[in-house]
């Protein structure tokens, strides 16, 4: 570790026009000592190109909020374990009186372009590629000698391309390049293609004009591109939006396809799902820190025992008094859903709780043109699973088995030995486990409140209705054909409107096949 | 029509409470004893004219089976019907003193008065379009429904799917209605303030009337030749269709009916709340509705009235006494109502009787 | 129906028993009313428990509680205590006047503090001005009203949205504005007038975009999408958020995902304070700014007065303090000063002190009653905290006067409200020289 690090001194020294200036360092700590952003950005500035070999550290501590100011403008940086130490010399010190020097966006843009330049050297690759993405963000041309000099010796290819695109947007953005540098930079970012390229090459002004002309060239194409991959983005969208009303819906699916149970308390099982997946957490952060990473994944089977258990309660102690009388069911379990909000309002507060997405679900990958975002990433896949598992469970298990046969004729089921009440709570505990992980994925993107589940009821029982009820397809392609629909509904007609229509194309629909996209035949319907 | 005592008792009932209220507070002194403070009068209001909207639910619910879970939105469109008129009526008045456009409109910056305001500042027309666009929409929708043979939970279903599509439709401030404020601020109806006590008494004393007769109509149709083969339809619709009678008529006769029953309510609700807004088309709303009826006792008239009347009584006493707890008890009613008292309270005193 | 005779008789007393209880319960309330005020002073709190609402009120509803029993430790009021009465509007806009009418008329609540959207205001306002009698409405609003018997502690228009505009004009230099709101009339008038103050500073119609949203607008893909676009023109670019409530934790986390950062967009918002940042995850969205008149994170002595207070009252010691709170806490201690003064409690009295009145805030300073009966405050405009704080990076050098009727809407421009003798209107029109509520004071 210490020799990669002198090897990056090394080359940062190397990489510098100026060596460190005694002068300049002063200035630049005298600088980020005053008070006011201004002055802190301009101490950045000034930092970054002194050369000083704690420069990184120093710029990495105020990103971080851990560089303080003593009374007399003295800098230290809070380390890890809690000491101080001098800003300047690294060595630990025990000041008294310190106060945090604060940044604001444009201090932290000056941040980023810093540590993108000094960082530059950095041995890992992965670093290198993210710092070269910063200086591409900050096109700084005064940072076009220290990418040339790194660009030369770079082996990456991830890196080396980012290198190219920052060298290009700082050439474009130096007011010394030559005609033919600045068009071979467009060429660059042309390739580029994405967002931000676009939203550089436009801010541009004042180029020669063989170069503006490139840039136009450039930027309509970059939006033919775009325009063709909005129709992929959209059906992403609409594929997400699907897979959580699936979520929200695969439960019901069981308790009211299958059983016949009008289960109005359903998104209070998904509620008390996400609220399960903030108790996890809550008590992994105390616990087992080690393991917070991994606190989704424990909160998904621990949703499903909550819910269904919950699940299980409610089927054993009201709604096997009311089979027989669908319609009944639906008013206690309303009344129930009153109660469980409630509960939990008391509970937990009325407030919205703080479910953290880790690391591996943040954030966003690009796909050519598109923009995948991983929580959604995620909650598809994990929606396929859940689907999958469903499935699973209901074909070859023999609880599944026996879950069809009491649905199919009770009488008969019942004859065969099978113990039908118990195989009706944990159906029924079966489709209240299935909301309780949905409520796992809905913590990710939504609120987590009391009103979580009511958000979702009415959609639910629609793409249930919708696909046919008593059938598993019926309310995957429901499910994914509202979503997509919405989508691409929504940048034409707004979100509303396009709600609106959905709704009303769904009430239409249901005029022409009463019973739904996959419906039941058999005699059973009528009753 | 001959009336039995149940019928003179549920007239006699809700027609005289609510005059002696409105007597009462009209005749007695603020400080006597028998004084019926106001606030009392405008509850009372409100929840006759929620009785009307159970009465309209157990119509189609209890007689004829369909379970509606869009109901309120008949009476939220009788409402805003009744909501236009008492804008219009604001005229000057206004905050911003505009003679044509109501305080919200300008207030978007528009300049001229949409094309379906129009004719709302008569009384008369605002009390047909009450009628009539509850009426029309009814019957659009249950001509397509039950022309299809939609039943059970997919007509429940999609009922729902319609009043949370007026929702949202009504929050959009594009419409013209108001947006998520809707209407409010209302200054008279009829050239009478409807802060008043007098005009007040008045509203109560006409719910109370147009509530007995609804009722009455009700009763008529349920106990006509027609009501029984509704009943013969809600109990199996394809034995009666065999015996030759075409279900979807007599369904979207009864349907169209409760949805102006609904839509009168809805009128008369608005000028004694003092506001309507897209949230009276939630669907919590209709379901609500369908509650009062089964506490009230599904397949009764005079319990649909009874059970509007207890549980927003039970919801006025419980959210003032118990602000934090009043859920936990209205959830409960609901159950101990379904598991023990199948025929709601109704079904406590005797027999089913219509 | 002859068959049924004998079931008559249970049934109608049955009926007859239900209608005695209504009355006697009527009764007992009116009963309870009359005990209470011989020895107390009552204050209405008017906030949903239930509902969507439940979700930003219940807070206000506890700090209530607070300041009510801080104040009878005190002594209470002209020598009498204080009494809260709590109750649950749930959300429902009618209820909400049913229940004010019943704080008023049969409570005899002295003064009400309460409500939070802007509909429920509008639903009580007339209970309000036709029983005559005060309330306290402690939230940002959208202005353009002016009633004797409320007093707005919370913000005008002017007071949050157009300093924070200028700020970021100033200091990111922004050029292309995204409006962004939840479709209802805060939102809807706030960017009304924001546009016309972007167009007056030159901004380009096409470089402002308007979006509206649904209430719990959950699913931000396109939305956040196009925002990017949008700031892909070579301007830099800052979307003014007023999208309320429950809609901004998905909308954040969806900006977080897609790589928005405040360096690049950065997102103004006026209706997400430290209470609705408790609920997400703030790491991504550090820099992302919002504009207030208090923030929990301000550093002086009164402020660690309350928050320690309001810590030992919840006694859960990580509870946020927010905007709202704050002006509950103003609105409070200005009736209580008022009603010493007055001497009673009687409300055109009091109403009649409250103008003048100055009591300090909590933000470091004195924030005043005026007499269009909306307050003096500091704007502060902070940026968000990976910790879930706001801290100021920007406040107004004095305090800001409300404008309650908006200079930049055609209609009202002319319109001034003042509640001072002679004059006593809410609406009064300097150019025809009319006081145009239908109002007499």
């Amino acid at each position: 570790m210490c020799r990669l690090f002198a090897a990056f001194l090394f080359a940062l020294l190397a990489a510098l026009p100026v060596g460190a200036r005694a002068d300049q360092v002063t200035e630049a700590v005298a600088a980020l000592a005053s008070p006011g952003f201004d002055s802190v950005r301009a101490g950045v500035e000034q930092l970054s190109y002194s050369g000083h070999p704690r420069a990184a550290a120093i710029i990495g501590a105020l990103q971080a909020g851990k560089l303080f100011v003593r009374t007399d403008k003295a800098l230290f940086v809070k380390q890890d374990d809690g000491e101080f130490a001098d800003a300047l010399s690294g060595e630990v010190a025990q000041p008294g009186g310190l106060k945090q020097v604060r940044v604001n966006n444009s201090v932290r843009g000056a941040i980023d372009a810093a540590l993108g330049v000094l960082r530059l050297f950095a041995p890992d690759a992965a670093a290198r590629r993210e710092a070269a993405e910063a200086v591409f963000k900050s096109h700084d041309p005064a940072a076009l000698p220290a990418l040339e000099k790194v660009l030369a010796t770079e082996t990456n290819a991830g890196a080396k391309l980012k290198m190219e695109q920052a060298r290009a947007a700082a050439v474009l953005a130096s007011p010394d390049s030559a005609e033919a540098d600045r068009v071979a930079a467009v060429a660059v970012l042309r390739l580029r293609g994405d967002i931000e390229a676009r939203g550089f090459l436009a801010s541009l002004s004042g180029q020669p004009q063989s170069v503006t002309e490139a840039i136009v060239t450039a930027i309509t194409g970059i939006d033919r591109m775009a325009q063709a991959w909005s129709v992929a983005q959209s059906v992403y969208y609409g594929l997400s939006l699907g897979s959580v009303l699936l979520l929200a819906a695969a439960g019901l699916a069981i308790t009211f396809g299958v059983m016949g149970v009008i289960n109005m308390a359903h998104g209070e099982m998904v509620m008390i799902g996400a609220y399960t997946t903030f108790v996890v957490q809550q008590f992994m952060r105390a616990n087992t820190p080690g393991l917070y990473g991994a606190s989704l994944l424990v909160a998904i089977p621990m949703a499903f025992l909550v819910s269904g258990a919950v699940g299980v309660a409610i089927e054993r102690l009201l709604i096997r008094w009311l089979y027989g009388r669908p319609l009944e069911t639906l008013l206690a379990t309303w009344g129930l859903s009153l109660g469980l909000q409630q509960a939990v309002r008391s509970i937990f507060g009325a407030n919205n709780k703080d479910v953290d997405t880790p690391g591996w679900m943040s954030g966003a990958t690009e796909l050519g043109g598109l923009t995948l975002t991983w929580n959604r990433m995620y909650i598809i896949l994990f929606s396929i699973a859940v689907l999958a598992s469903l499935m699973g469970a209901l074909r070859y298990t023999s609880l599944g088995l026996r879950m069809r046969a009491v649905t199919q004729n009770r009488r008969m089921a019942a004859a065969m030995g099978i113990r039908t009440p118990w195989i009706d709570a944990l159906t029924f505990g079966l489709g209240s486990g299935v909301a309780g992980m949905a409520g796992v994925a809905l913590s990710q993107i939504d609120n987590v409140s009391p009103n979580l589940g009511q958000s979702y009821i009415i959609d639910s029982f629609m793409v249930v209705v919708f696909g046919g009820v008593g059938n598993l397809w019926g309310t995957t392609l429901g499910a994914l054909t509202l979503g997509i629909v919405n989508k691409f509904l929504e940048p034409v007609a707004g979100a509303v409107m396009a709600k609106i229509v959905v709704l009303v194309l769904l009430i239409l629909f249901i005029q022409r096949r009463p019973r739904g996209m996959f419906p039941l035949k058999g005699r059973a319907v009528e009753s | 029509m001959k009336l039995d005592r149940t019928a003179w008792l549920t007239l006699g009932l809700t027609f005289g409470v609510p005059l002696c209220l409105a007597l009462l507070n009209q005749s007695t002194a603020l400080s006597s004893a028998l004084h019926v403070p106001t606030y009392v009068i405008a509850l009372a209001g409100k929840y006759l004219c929620f009785a009307m909207l159970a009465l309209a639910v157990d119509l189609v619910w209890g007689f004829a089976g369909i379970l509606s879970l869009g109901h309120a939105a008949f009476f939220a469109l009788g409402g805003y019907a009744m909501g236009m008129y008492l804008m219009r009526q604001i005229g000057t008045r206004g905050v911003y003193g505009n003679p044509m456009l109501p305080d919200f409109m300008v207030f978007l910056g528009w300049k001229e008065l949409p094309w379906y305001w129009h004719g709302f500042e008569w009384f008369g027309f605002a009390c047909f379009m009450v009628v009539l666009v509850p009426g029309i929409l009814a019957l659009v929708f249950g001509y397509l429904a039950f022309r299809s043979r939609v039943t059970g939970v997919y007509l429940s279903i999609i009922t729902q799917a319609l009043t949370y599509a007026l929702l949202l439709a009504f929050f959009r401030n594009d419409m013209g209605f108001g947006g998520n404020n809707g209407m409010t601020d209302f200054k008279d109806i009829l050239g009478f303030s409807v802060q008043a006590d007098s005009t007040r008494s008045a509203l109560l004393v006409i719910s109370a009337m147009f509530l007995c007769g609804q009722y009455l109509v009700a009763r008529y149709v349920v106990r006509s030749r027609f009501g029984k083969v509704l009943i013969a339809v809600r109990d199996t619709e394809s034995r009666t269709r065999f015996l030759g009678y075409r279900p979807e008529s007599y369904k979207l006769v009864v349907w169209v009916l409760s949805a102006i029953m609904a839509g009168i309510g809805g009128a008369l609700y608005v000028p004694q709340v003092g506001i309507i807004n897209p949230s009276e088309f939630a669907p919590a709303n209709s379901i609500e509705a369908v509650i009062w009826v089964a506490v009230g006792g599904r397949g009764t008239l005079s319990g649909a009235i009874l059970g509007a009347v207890i549980v927003n009584f039970g919801k006025t006493w419980f959210t003032g006494v118990l602000p934090e707890y009043w859920l936990y008890a209205l959830g409960a009613l609901f159950i101990f109502v379904t598991l023990c008292l199948p025929k709601g309270v109704m079904g406590l005193f005797g027999r089913r009787t219509a | 129906m002859a068959f049924n005779l004998p079931t008559i008789s249970r049934r109608g007393l049955a009926r007859l028993g239900a209608a005695a209880a209504t009355v006697a319960a009527v009764g007992a309330v009116k009963e309870a009313a009359a005990q209470g005020a011989a020895g107390t002073i009552k204050v209405g709190i008017l906030h949903s428990l239930s509902g969507t609402m439940a979700i930003s009120e219940t807070t206000l509803k506890d700090v209530m509680t607070m300041l009510i029993e801080q104040q009878n430790a005190k002594g209470g009021l002209l020598g009498k205590k204080l009494e809260a009465v709590v109750v649950d509007p749930a959300s429902n806009w009618p209820l909400f006047a049913e229940k004010a009418r019943q704080l008023i008329s049969v409570d005899k609540c002295a003064a009400t503090f309460g409500c939070w959207t802007s509909v429920s205001r509008k639903s009580v306002l007339p209970v309000f001005e036709e029983l005559n009698s005060i309330l306290f409405y402690p939230v940002q609003y959208e202005g353009q009203e002016c009633s004797r018997n409320v007093f707005y502690t919370g913000a005008a228009p002017n007071q949050q949205a157009i300093p924070a505009v200028d700020y970021l004009m100033k200091e990111n230099k922004v050029q292309r504005w995204v409006l962004a709101g939840t479709d209802y009339v805060y939102p809807r008038t706030t960017n009304q007038i924001l546009e016309a103050y972007l167009i007056a500073k030159g901004v380009a119609k096409e470089d402002i975009m308007i979006n509206y949203t649904p209430f719990g607008h959950s699913d931000w893909q396109n939305i956040v999408a196009s925002i990017k676009k949008f700031g892909s023109a070579g301007k830099k670019t800052a979307v003014v958020s007023t999208i309320n409530g429950d809609a901004n934790v998905p909308f954040y986390k969806e900006l977080g995902n897609q790589g928005i950062k405040a360096t690049d967009i950065p997102v103004v918002a006026f209706s997400v304070g430290e209470e609705e940042l408790a609920g997400i995850d703030t790491k991504p969205l550090v820099g992302h700014l919002a504009a207030w008149n208090y923030f929990m994170s301000v550093d002086n002595a009164d402020n660690k007065k309350f928050i320690d207070a309001w810590h030992k009252f919840t006694g859960k010691p990580k509870r946020t303090t927010n905007d709202p709170m704050e002006a509950h806490y103003i609105g409070f201690n200005m009736w209580v000063k008022a009603v010493e003064a007055a001497g009673t409690t009687a409300s055109d009295a009091v109403i009649d002190e409250m103008i003048g009145v100055s009591v300090p805030n909590l933000s470091g300073g004195y924030s005043a009653m005026m007499p269009n009966h909306h307050i003096t405050k500091p704007v502060l405009i902070g940026e968000i905290q990976a910790d879930g704080q706001i801290n100021a990076v920007s406040t107004t050098p004095g305090l800001v006067v409300a404008q309650e009727w908006s200079p930049y809407v055609a209609d009202t421009k002319d319109l001034i409200g003042d509640w001072r003798a002679p004059l006593k209107c809410g609406a009064f029109n300097v150019k025809t020289g009319q006081c145009s509520t239908g109002k007499k004071a």
